[in-house]
């Protein structure tokens, strides 16, 4: 049978419905991205997925040159992201080493640094100036920061011991007492 | 031998009292050495400012880290693989040469070529849709009965003779 004349030769409807789902596909993908820059750090009561943070040659945990978060469930963690670049992590440097010195003997609770973007000469003279001393590893590809959608630093994330985001601190510690009371909260 | 064993002993403290301090460090890099590497990356905090300009103190640290490179023979692929591995993919200026990096855009060209064809090919066509459209109005609607009706006709003057 021959084509009609008066046919209007368009697109056809499957070169369409491949267009749309295209466009579709498109806007779901911007969507889910701004949600997600919308969104914010993660938030208390989210469960931390597993992940391994390289330690810094001198700020190993246990002779151990990386990190399972896994491996330590059981404990409360306090994770804190900084960088040698930040001023205000200075302010809250001492601060975080007294509460290890504190807390650490313990056992019941470990504190991880979390080094972001920085380079390892440069940490390494921060934490030797600060007399920091518990664990602390790059955040290699920045993968773990990407986790928490950190929005800068210093940021720290208190961790239950079932592993359970409780307490999110955006910018410094002003004082000991406040990292003392996120931790007491938790070892109840 | 006597004197084979003091000329080699001269030969050795000579080579001693000239030779130079070996160093895997080469000549310093000049800044635009460096700028030409650290303008290809973009430092996550501040990421709309290329590494050369970017004032912070962090990107002042990354671009030492690509002199202290350059000045051990480092390529610029070795740099470049070096920020990747320690700050993610995101640091490049440019996506790596992926074939998934095309895959999207090469998708939506080649829709939108084929629909831009068929568009043009409808377009170019205005006289022969004016002309149909007289005709249009001149034929009766259907072939189909048009046929019918002449093989009725035929039959009908069949008859009549």
């Amino acid at each position: 049978m021959t084509e009609s004349p008066f046919t209007r030769r368009g697109v056809p409807i499957w070169a369409q419905i491949i267009v749309w789902i295209f466009l579709v596909g498109l806007l779901a993908i911007v969507g889910v991205g701004l949600k997600r820059a919308q969104q914010g750090t993660v938030q208390p009561g989210h469960k931390i997925d597993d992940f391994t943070l390289p330690l810094f040659s001198g700020y190993e945990l246990d002779g151990k040159s990386e990190i399972k978060i896994e491996d330590l469930r059981g404990k409360v963690v306090v994770i804190n992201f900084w960088a040698s670049w930040c001023k205000p992590c200075e302010q809250e440097a001492a601060e975080l080493q007294a509460a290890w010195e504190e807390y650490g003997p313990t056992g019941e609770v470990i504190f991880l640094g979390v080094d972001y973007v920085d380079t390892e000469p440069e940490a390494l003279v921060y934490l030797k100036k600060f007399g920091i001393d518990f664990p602390n590893g790059p955040d290699l590809a920045t993968r773990i920061s990407q986790y928490f959608r950190i929005a800068g630093v210093p940021e720290t994330y208190f961790v239950d011991k079932e592993g359970v985001l409780q307490y999110v601190r955006i910018g410094p510690f002003t004082s000991i007492d406040q990292i003392r009371a996120q931790i007491d909260l938790l070892l109840k | 031998m006597k004197y084979a064993h003091a000329l080699s002993t001269v030969v050795l403290l000579t080579i001693t009292l000239f030779a130079q301090p070996v160093s895997a460090q080469g000549p310093t890099p000049t800044d635009d050495e460096v700028n030409k590497i650290a303008k290809q990356l973009y430092c996550p905090v501040c990421e709309s400012t290329p590494l050369d300009v970017c004032p912070t103190e962090a990107c002042r640290q990354w671009r030492d880290v690509i002199r202290s490179m350059l000045s051990e023979g480092r390529s610029e692929a070795e740099i470049k693989q070096h920020f990747v591995e320690q700050y993610g993919v995101r640091v490049l200026n440019e996506p790596p040469n992926r074939w998934v990096s095309y895959l999207v855009p090469g998708i939506a060209i080649i829709l939108g070529a084929f629909m831009l064809l068929r568009g043009f090919q409808t377009w170019k066509r205005p006289g022969v849709m004016e002309s149909v459209s007289i005709k249009k109005e001149a034929r009766p609607v259907h072939d189909q009965y048009i046929a019918k009706m002449e093989e009725e006709l035929r039959k009908r003057n069949e008859s009549s003779h």
